[in-house]
């Protein structure tokens, strides 16, 4: 078959949203990615590794192949017995197939749930409490004169975001390296540190005290203490003096802060942090969200539910409760009684507690490559990768949608999300005798 | 489809100068015909009011800053829940509903067509993607350009023809149905934390005043031959004193020359509409800006009526979000996107003891009942910014009766009420004038012929309420007037019933409005030069990546214009 290059092609790694790599390709197979990062390179260059081929059921303590029908018609048959199911993952496939994810939780009545719940959950409960003053990320590009990355290493997370959007790259306002600061708050010297004019090394787990500190000193405030999270007084003084000094700030922030001690007190903190700065400078503040769809799985939940995760849909109205509603949370009590887990890993990811329970309850995977969840899964149904197999659309960290499209062809017989799920709900629907 | 035959009804359809005469209505196909077969299924509604099915021409229902304040506002949802039946979906309300409750809200209501009025090109995709899952209603959403940097740019540089091309291909390529102006210049200046004071002032860094941005866009929109006028908010929204403002922003392009519509249409002029020095002496604009508007044919307006009542805020006027925010301190969501616009949302309750909050509402009431013309003005509460959308019946019922508004001006704040010129104000509207300013004034102004109206050839949608105006006084039984426009007795859709006796009994796939101006191959060839020879240094995304595909549209439905260039 001929070579073909498919250009401007949408990474769907991390939620960077990185639009312009060149993929060379002959339909079937990806011989070499362009312009991305390492791991995007790696990513589109191993399509076919840990691949599932078929679907598989498991008889007799094994998993062992299947066709699609019987996959399917097993995956409906649990959700559809089950009193309490939790549709769980979600961050790594297209808005369309999340909200198909949201039609066949509805209609089964259980909880759905994307990986928010263990990564920027506190984010959200924080721009609940105060809100946000952010942008996309093109605004950072043109017009930040000081950048401030916090309990975040995007040189190994998302490796082209400083040359991309921030000290790296050339905006309409600010042409260079030198028309910015870059100043790096964490609790050991990153990649990322190494790039930053000004480093702040803090105590792990303080990260609240110093953003509350900062707080107090922008308002003029005395601070009675010599430091504050391991850090002189004077440094987070000079700190917000930077702050409110620049033309436009913008602050990113990772699980550094969302999932250390304080949790959506830390990213409240930060939330209202860069709010009062608004009052004597423009500041922005963006979280670095991971997966490249996880922002989308927030998306779609709210506009279909009200409330973008951590939904339960049991008494066939959605309510948020995330403590209560929340998939680790609902497993670590050992309530749910079945599970669908659609493109993520929670066997491995989930606290002990909750992965323990998950592992007691049947489980159906959809996923394109084995994992230690598919593994430990009573139905097993492979799916086509998004944005290299089958087209859909994602959501970038700063919320811009794009239309992450098809490269390649799936190996021979591999269904999308989409279908998959639609299939699924067919199936429901016909046990219950409705259309 | 099968045939539909409603029998009977009192009917009132403006645009076709029927005004309550007893009259039947054929259905064939989604389209209204002259007569049917004896097979048509047969409606009763003697006794009741039938009209063309309500046409909406600004509401935030969808899109990244709807859905921010749906993010950030569990507490709006909670108390509001709207459970699953056999033909909907689950949802919530209240201020800013979830998109399958937003459909089934306005289907209950006797509304099938609702446009979202600011959408940031860059983020389009987003409202696509939510006005697909809005069930029932036709759509459309406008795209906005007023603080975009190719726009500014040519104008400038007096480019009128391009701009116009470049107008042409962004309608195309974020599939939006008009040009939608918000604070022009102002959003640009708040890249840097500042605003522009007024039409004269310069926008830092691109020397062109708001005044230049709106009367180039205005002759664009002539141009372009777009079906709508170009929609506008204006500089200096929620101050004191900017009621000159929004008239000199009228009186500015009052010599361009319009195809068959107004040039201009100025929405929610309760937030621009103020006189006065300070918020302690906030008074009401509304009589100076009405007296423009009678004396005026190339504007309309909407009022933007505000409901005592939580709202949430939410516009493209990041600056003035900002400013309204330092006043409320609730929570507030802020979106800066890159090179063409922002957003802002904030959360307020409106108390009837406020007062500038009852001189709004004044205000409000005032533009509706002294502008003579209910062509020229039509009914909207701006969603969520002056209440929800589902206060409408309210606000009818407070047009069609003076007992119905001085029973709540004896409520209002008492410094407001004696310097509002409202009590002394009798006129009340007809039924004929509330079906005018609903749907036939909104779906003329928007220039869908295939709306607003019940004549031969026009869509099936159709609402029926139980009021008889035979018997009815509407000034007096103002309640029931409320209570019959909140649950339509029958809501069609296309041709089917989607709505009975106030509840959903059917949800269909409504279609998306977008405007697509057929411009010369030449004048495209140099934008689209123009184009790629900045969009990288523009934007964070590639140009290849920015148009939205019509496949992406659930129903597409493309209006063709023949552009001047």
């Amino acid at each position: 078959m001929s070579k073909t290059i498919s250009e401007n092609v949408i990474c769907t790694f991390c939620a960077s949203g990185c639009d312009d790599l060149e993929i060379t390709h002959n339909g079937r197979d990806i011989s070499s990615a362009r312009n991305g990062c390492a791991i995007s390179v790696s990513r589109f260059t191993s399509t076919k590794q840990s691949r599932i081929s078929r679907p598989l059921l498991r008889t007799k303590e094994r998993l062992r192949e299947t066709t699609y029908l019987k996959a399917i018609d097993r995956a409906a048959r649990i959700l559809n017995n089950a009193r309490y199911p939790v549709l769980y993952g979600w961050s790594q496939t297209s808005s369309e197939a999340i909200s198909k994810g949201i039609e066949l939780a509805e209609l089964v009545g259980g909880i759905i749930d994307n990986t928010t719940t263990s990564c920027h959950g506190p984010t959200i409960l924080g721009v609940q409490d105060v809100g946000e003053a952010t942008c996309t990320l093109g605004e950072v590009r043109h017009s930040a004169d000081l950048v401030i990355y916090w309990g975040c290493n995007p040189i190994h997370s998302h490796p082209h975001h400083t040359t991309r959007f921030t000290i790296f790259s050339k905006g309409r306002f600010r042409k260079t390296r030198k028309d910015r600061k870059l100043v790096v708050v964490d609790v050991r010297r990153t990649d990322t540190a190494k790039l930053a004019d000004r480093f702040i090394q803090i105590q792990p787990n303080t990260d609240y005290e110093l953003l509350t500190a900062l707080r107090a000193a922008l308002k003029g405030e005395e601070i009675e203490q010599d430091s504050v999270a391991g850090v002189p007084l004077e440094t987070v003084e000079e700190l917000a003096d930077m702050m409110a000094d620049c033309e436009f700030g913008a602050l990113f922030f990772g699980l550094g802060l969302t999932m250390s001690a304080g949790k959506h007190r830390n990213t409240e903190a930060a939330l209202a942090l860069v709010r009062d700065l608004n009052y004597v400078t423009k500041f922005a503040i963006i979280p670095m969200r991971g997966w490249f769809n996880v922002r989308g799985a927030n998306e779609v939940s709210t506009w279909q539910t009200g409330y973008p995760y951590a939904v339960d849909l049991t008494q066939g109205y959605p309510r948020f409760n995330p403590g209560d509603t929340s998939a680790i949370d609902a497993f670590t009590r050992g309530e749910p009684d079945a599970a669908l887990v659609v493109a993520s890993d929670p066997v491995s990811h989930f606290p002990k507690a909750a992965a323990r329970n998950l592992l007691g309850v049947p489980i159906v995977s959809v996923d394109p490559k084995r994992t230690p969840t598919t593994e430990a899964s009573e139905v097993v149904i492979p799916s086509a990768i998004i944005g290299i197999e089958t087209a859909g659309t994602i959501y970038r960290i700063d919320g811009v949608a794009l239309e992450a499209r098809k490269v390649i062809h799936p190996p021979p017989g591999i269904r999308s999300d989409v279908e998959i799920l639609d299939a699924i709900i067919k199936r429901v629907k016909a046990l219950r005798g409705r259309r | 489809m099968p045939e539909l035959l409603i029998r009977n009804g009192r009917v009132f359809d403006p645009l076709n100068g029927i005004a309550g005469e007893k009259m039947d209505i054929a259905v064939r196909n989604g389209r209204i015909v002259e007569k049917v077969s004896g097979k048509a299924r047969s409606l009763n509604v003697s006794g009741f009011t039938v009209m063309p099915g309500g046409v909406d021409i600004h509401s935030h229902i969808a899109g990244s800053k709807a859905n921010g304040a749906r993010m950030m506002r569990p507490e709006d949802h909670s108390k509001d829940p709207e459970r699953k039946t056999k033909y909907t979906r689950c949802g919530v309300g209240h201020t800013i509903p979830s998109v399958f409750t937003t459909g089934y809200r306005y289907a209950r209501m006797g509304y099938t067509t609702v446009f979202e009025p600011a959408t940031p090109p860059l983020k389009t995709r987003h409202t696509h993607e939510e006005l697909n899952d809005i069930p029932i209603i036709d759509k459309g959403c406008f795209t906005l350009f007023g603080n975009n940097w190719f726009v500014m740019e040519y104008v400038k540089q007096g480019r009128i023809e391009e701009l116009a091309a470049y107008v042409a291909w962004m309608l195309e390529a974020t599939k939006g149905y008009a040009i939608k102006i918000v604070n022009p210049g102002g959003i640009e200046a708040w890249r840097w934390g500042r605003n522009v004071r007024g039409l004269d002032d310069t926008v830092p860094n691109f020397d062109v005043t708001p005044r230049q941005i709106v009367q180039a866009l205005c002759q664009v929109n002539s141009l372009l031959n777009l079906p709508h006028a170009v929609h506008v908010h204006p500089n200096a929204l929620a101050e004191p004193g900017n009621y000159q403002t929004t008239i000199d922003t009228m009186d500015c392009v009052k010599h361009v020359q319009a195809t068959n519509h107004p040039t201009i249409h100025v929405t929610h002029v309760q937030f621009t509409g103020r006189k006065g020095w300070s918020w302690a002496d906030v008074r009401s604009g509304a009589p100076e800006i009405a007296d423009y508007v009678n004396t005026h044919d190339h504007v309309s307006i909407d009022p933007g009526q505000l409901i005592f009542t939580n709202v949430t805020w939410m516009t493209a006027d990041g600056p003035a979000m900002f400013a309204l925010f330092k006043l409320a301190k609730t929570k507030w969501l802020n979106v800066d996107v890159e090179s063409e616009t922002g957003a802002g949302v904030v959360c307020a309750t409106y108390k009837k003891s406020n007062y500038v909050n009852a001189i709004q509402w004044g205000i409000a009431l005032e533009l509706a009942l002294l502008v003579k013309n209910p062509w020229k003005i039509f009914l909207t509460t701006d969603h969520p910014n002056g209440g929800p959308f589902t206060s409408y019946p309210r606000v009818i019922s407070w047009l069609v009766s003076k007992e119905a508004r001085k029973k709540l001006l004896d409520k209002i704040n008492k410094t407001a009420r004696r310097r509002l010129d409202l009590p002394g104000i009798d006129r009340e509207y007809t039924l004929n004038e509330i079906a005018t300013i609903t749907r036939a004034a909104t779906a003329k102004s928007l220039g869908l012929e295939s709306k607003g109206h019940l004549g031969q050839g026009a869509d099936a949608d159709i609402a029926v309420y139980n009021i008889d105006p035979s018997k009815v006084d509407l000034s007096r039984d103002y309640k029931s007037v409320r209570k019959a426009f909140s649950r339509a007795v029958f809501t069609i859709k296309g041709g089917r019933i989607v709505v009975k006796n106030g509840e959903v009994v059917r949800s269909v796939q409504g279609r998306t409005f977008w405007t697509k101006p057929v411009v010369s191959e030449g004048a495209m060839r140099a934008v689209t030069s123009d184009l790629e020879s900045k969009f990288d240094d523009y934007y964070s995304v590639r140009m290849a990546n920015y148009p939205i595909h019509e496949q992406y549209l659930a129903a597409s439905e493309m209006i063709t214009t023949k552009a001047g260039v």
